[in-house]
């Protein structure tokens, strides 16, 4: 290495590398030993300890919010469940009560319409019943009429007839 | 290393090892066992660091975590979910050895990466007494569990009989070699990369190639970033590995 031509002052510890000089062993192995008898008496007693029970805390939230996000998913699903038999009966209640109603209507609807064909019909009946009054009435007093006119016609022409032929006459011409 | 250099052109220093150097901080410089030197200082900031990130990140102790305990709680996941999957959930117990380790090696790791720092992972000092602590901790937790089953790890029952002695000795030269690779891997990775961008920053001090220096050292230092993190990753892991056959040694 690197000895020889290096100054007196670096001859010693020049010889080889550093690491192979034992002098310096007992004190390296020395502070070692401290340095970890210290690391380990301030893991152990602090660090460690602090940082599990950190890690088993949070472990142990997350178990739980876990848990519970669960139970709460559970409860939505029947909620869900429910809303949806609800819904169900909701429409079949309507869809029921919609049928009623619409039957009630149609047999409301019916009635009336009978009671009104009847009732058309009774008219229709009456007004019947009028009108062959009114015609009826109507040939007597044509009936009236003509022989009125026929005697007078015959007295105009200067001949006297008795009400019996007349009204004879006047059946058989309205007869034909 | 850069020997030649040195002595024809003044101009260009390389000094890559410079940086590994443990030095005294106070005093006449002699370094005894208690003196404090950069190696303090930097473990120093090391526990720091850790303390800031894993104790003051988490003081809100909040359920949205701040970004600080973000990063502390996701350390926490990655190293006890590596000692749950590699070494097994009866090894949870060595958990906080294993936290102790990574937490100091990847912080010693990345803050090495700062200029001018110390790189206490590069020391073979360092990670030679980390991997013998797991080694022997590894193997005392193996015989206390076990007992003299422990030695069905050497012994492969699935073999056959005629080749077990032989894979016996593979597999006891193979456990006795684990401290040696698990330390020297650390510390070779963390000494390699640093070395390199030393070299590469000597070679800014020619004008006519600085640039690719420095483009070049920017690309290390991000390898560097990568093998910071890996390294720590694979030493804990690998101890999570020897955790387990200790725990269970049969195959």
């Amino acid at each position: 290495m690197a000895t020889e031509t290096h100054g007196a002052e670096l001859a010693t510890a020049e010889a080889g590398m550093p690491q192979l000089d034992f002098a310096t062993f007992p004190n390296q192995i020395f502070w070692l030993l401290v340095t970890l008898v210290v690391i380990y008496f301030v893991l152990s007693k602090i660090a460690l300890p602090r940082i599990s029970t950190v890690l088993a805390e949070r472990s142990g939230t997350i178990m739980n919010d876990i848990s519970a996000a669960e139970e709460l998913k559970l409860k939505a699903k029947e909620a869900e469940a429910a809303y949806n038999a609800a819904l169900a009966e909701a429409k079949s209640e309507a869809q029921r009560i919609s049928n009623e109603t619409r039957a009630a209507i149609q047999a409301d609807l019916d009635t009336a319409l009978a009671k009104a064909d009847a009732q058309i019909a009774a008219k229709a009946a009456e007004s019947e019943k009028a009108i062959n009054e009114i015609r009826d009435g109507a040939m007597d007093s044509v009936k009236a009429v003509a022989k009125d006119t026929a005697k007078e016609i015959v007295a105009a022409l200067g001949s006297t007839a008795d009400a019996r032929t007349i009204t004879a006459a006047v059946t058989a011409r309205m007869k034909g | 290393m850069a020997t030649e250099a040195h002595g024809s052109e003044s101009s260009l220093a390389f000094h890559p090892m410079d940086q590994f150097k443990p030095v005294s901080l106070f005093g006449d410089g002699t370094i005894h066992w208690y003196t404090v030197t950069n190696v303090t200082l930097w473990m120093a900031i090391t526990v720091l660091a850790i303390v800031l990130l894993l104790v003051v990140g988490s003081r809100g102790r909040a359920m949205v975590p701040s970004k600080g305990q973000s990063i502390a709680e996701l350390m926490y996941g990655f190293v006890y979910k590596m000692v749950e999957d590699v070494a097994g959930k009866d090894a949870i117990r060595y958990f906080p050895y294993i936290m102790t380790l990574f937490s100091f090696i990847v912080f010693a790791n990345i803050l090495g990466l700062l200029p001018l720092s110390f790189t206490t992972t590069s020391h073979i000092a360092v990670t030679g007494v980390l991997a013998l602590l797991v080694f022997t901790f590894v193997t005392v937790l193996g015989f206390v569990k076990n007992g003299s089953k422990f030695l069905a790890l050497f012994w492969i029952s699935s073999a056959p009989l005629a080749v077990r002695p032989l894979l016996a000795v593979i597999e006891l030269i193979s456990y006795f070699v684990r401290p040696v690779s698990h330390s020297i891997r650390l510390a070779g990775n963390m000494m390699a990369g640093h070395a390199v961008i030393k070299v590469f920053a000597g070679f800014a001090a020619i004008a006519a190639i600085s640039p690719v220096s420095i483009l070049a050292i920017t690309a290390m230092y991000g390898l560097e970033i990568l093998v910071a993190f890996i390294q720590a990753y694979v030493f804990t892991i690998l101890t999570c590995v020897y955790l387990k056959d200790a725990l269970h040694p049969a195959h």
